[in-house]
């Protein structure tokens, strides 16, 4: 047998050989202000937890780097992240002096980079397995299974992170709901107005082009001016309108955040709801029309459950958008993960910018895989469609 | 004749470029926004010197991403460096998800405060949809045309030179445009790690609760963006139907 080797694969040990051995695995302050001393593998971990990870690193060099099936690629990968994962938290303990409360352990660039690397490869792995949409909703439990297992297990806990997150354990599920809430609230409320607006774009052309014009002016408009541009009518309405200040009409806080977001998320719709009907064959169509269907029958009937996939990628790219905005509806004291990544910023605490940047991004990436299975799913000629 | 929207952006950019360089003759209509002594009009620094430096800084991330991810995505094309593209299309897919904000916080502890930080995100973050739609257009080239200019004895170069790039241009530039977008708002917020961009007169507003700064830094910006989009919107339609398309 002979070995060849892959292109891909020194780029990923050349990286996760920068990572273990030249960069710092862990960073080490006396307090939480103080800046960091740098800790390399050896020195951060227990002596049998460098072995362990240092041999599945190697490992996992041995198999990036050759041509080997993908099946064991991604075996390997997942297995030295999780060791990865598990040995920082062991580096926590083994760093902070017992009965030490002030010190902070975190994660350093070596660690980031082997994390990097690694995931290099397991999605190299994954993109050439291609899972049908079950197996990576499947694949996708298990990640966050995982993640759920070492939190709850207090594995982590000794983490920089965790400290910051135990002191404001409140807030953060305060501040989860209120994000959830912005990013599916204004979501939901643009699909109840949108998904109409789009049939009706469908069947009333002149309507369509100005609309849509409109539509896509907003989406040009970065977040932060619309929330901002937002305040001013709001803020109007909520003095003169009577109840409008009741029902939580604001100039500032979540109701232009949620304005925004609901006229962000319109386009998306109205557009793929638009074109999805346009897709529908004319064929079944004159069907319809031929077995005596009324306009509603045949919206309900055959144009909406033909164009369903089409308005779904639509609601993806709106979900995945609005979990990633909703972070800059801190700015105006509407609530959300940003609230932490601005408080991080402004005291140059990364911990606390990771705090609310982490769930962000794992929220985020959640949806798009869920919601790219359940269109895979929905589209009846899966080959067309592109997998994450 | 001029058609109508037309004639609605000449309007409106002949009336941003007024309000950037004679901010005064608008104070009327601010006003009433502000409460009795506090300004109407942003005076901290010059608007007109803000606008520029913000499109400074999203010109110069674009640049650098358009070099890089077109190279990139040529690199990924050739057959040379066929092992890279099923990661890169999934990276471009992974990367969409990271939120821009996640970015701008995130650089900040590497490079420091200022603009900095704003320009590696701008430039990571823009070199996505390039990327993405470069790989597209150069995935998607109709293989009757390749044969045929592979028949007629072109090297890759020429083939890549005069046949890939040039039919996948309008994709490509669809792409830049897009880039350029996200990118406007991405330096908005870079105020917030203290880039000068526009985005600091809506956060100084959004401090000191002066309704005026806000409207009219948000309105600057809107407009700007609108009007870039719109531009680069029309010379891809001109360079397309230069090309036939």
């Amino acid at each position: 047998m002979q070995f060849r080797v892959d292109k891909l694969g020194v780029i990923i040990a050349a990286l996760a050989a920068y990572g273990a051995f030249l960069a710092p695995f862990a960073t080490f302050r006396a307090n939480r202000i103080v800046a960091g001393e740098a800790r390399s593998i050896s020195e951060a971990l227990p002596s049998a937890w460098t072995v362990v990870v240092l041999l599945l690193v190697v490992a996992a060099v041995i198999v990036a780097v050759l041509k080997t099936p993908s099946r064991l690629r991604l075996g390997t990968a997942f297995a030295t992240i999780a060791a990865l994962a598990l040995g920082i938290g062991a580096a926590a303990g083994h760093l902070t002096p017992p009965e030490n409360t002030y010190a902070r352990v975190s994660p350093a660039s070596g660690f980031w980079i082997l994390l990097f690397a690694l995931g290099l490869l397991a999605a190299d792995a994954l993109a050439r397995l291609r899972p049908s949409p079950l197996v990576r909703v499947l694949f996708l439990s298990a990640v966050l299974g995982f993640i759920a297992a070492v939190l709850t297990s207090g594995t982590w806990d000794g983490l920089s992170l965790l400290k910051e997150y135990a002191s404001r354990a409140d807030t953060f599920w305060a501040e989860a709901g209120k994000h959830v809430t912005l990013a599916l609230g204004s979501l939901a409320a643009a699909t109840i107005v949108g998904i109409p607006l789009g049939v009706l774009c469908h069947r009333v052309t002149r309507l369509r082009d100005g609309l849509l014009g409109v539509l896509n002016a907003i989406q040009t408009i970065p977040s932060i001016a619309l929330f901002g541009i937002l305040i001013a009518p709001l803020g109007w309405i909520a003095i003169h309108v009577p109840g409008a200040a009741a029902i939580g009409i604001r100039g500032i806080g979540t109701a232009p955040a949620f304005v925004a977001l609901f006229l962000y998320s319109l386009l998306p719709v109205v557009a793929n709801t638009v074109v999805g009907l346009a897709g529908v064959p004319r064929e079944a169509n004159d069907a319809a029309r031929g077995i005596g269907m009324t306009d509603f029958q045949r919206l309900v009937g055959i144009e909406f459950p033909l164009a369903f996939p089409v308005i779904l990628t639509g609601i993806r790219i709106v979900l995945v958008q609005n979990i990633g905005l909703a972070t800059i509806a801190a700015l105006i004291g509407g609530g959300g993960f940003g609230v932490f990544v601005f408080q991080g910023v402004g005291q140059t605490a990364m911990d606390l910018v990771l705090l609310g940047a982490v769930p962000t991004v794992l929220l985020a990436f959640t949806a798009a895989i869920v919601l790219d299975a359940m269109i895979e799913m929905a589209t009846p000629n899966r080959s067309q469609v592109q997998s994450a | 004749m001029l058609r109508l929207p037309t004639l609605f952006r000449l309007v409106a950019f002949a009336v941003l470029i007024a309000f950037l360089v004679q901010p005064q003759w608008f104070e009327p209509l601010l006003r009433p926004l502000v409460q009795e002594n506090a300004p109407a009009i942003y005076n901290q620094g010059s608007l007109l010197q803000l606008t520029l430096l913000h499109l400074r800084t999203v010109a110069i991330a674009t640049a650098g991403a358009i070099v890089v991810a077109l190279a990139l995505a040529i690199l990924v094309t050739r057959s040379s460096g066929a092992e890279f593209l099923p990661l890169s299309r999934s990276l471009v897919n992974i990367g969409q998800t990271f939120p821009p904000v996640a970015v701008l916080a995130l650089a900040v502890p590497i490079f420091g405060f200022g603009e900095k930080p704003t320009l590696i995100a701008l430039f990571l973050y823009g070199l996505l949809p390039i990327f993405e739609n470069a790989l597209t257009g150069l995935t998607t080239l109709p293989p009757s045309i390749m044969e045929a200019a592979r028949g007629t004895g072109m090297t890759g170069r020429q083939r890549l030179m005069k046949i890939e790039l040039p039919l996948a241009m309008p994709v490509i530039l669809a792409g830049i445009r897009l880039s350029v977008v996200i990118s406007l708002a991405t330096a908005t917020i870079g105020s917030t790690v203290a880039a000068r961009t526009l985005g600091e007169v809506i956060i100084a507003g959004l401090q000191s609760n002066n309704l005026a700064f806000v409207v009219q830094g948000g309105l600057i910006v809107a407009v700007l963006a609108v009007l870039i989009h719109d531009a680069l919107q029309a010379a891809e339609r001109s360079i397309g139907s230069r090309m036939g398309r």
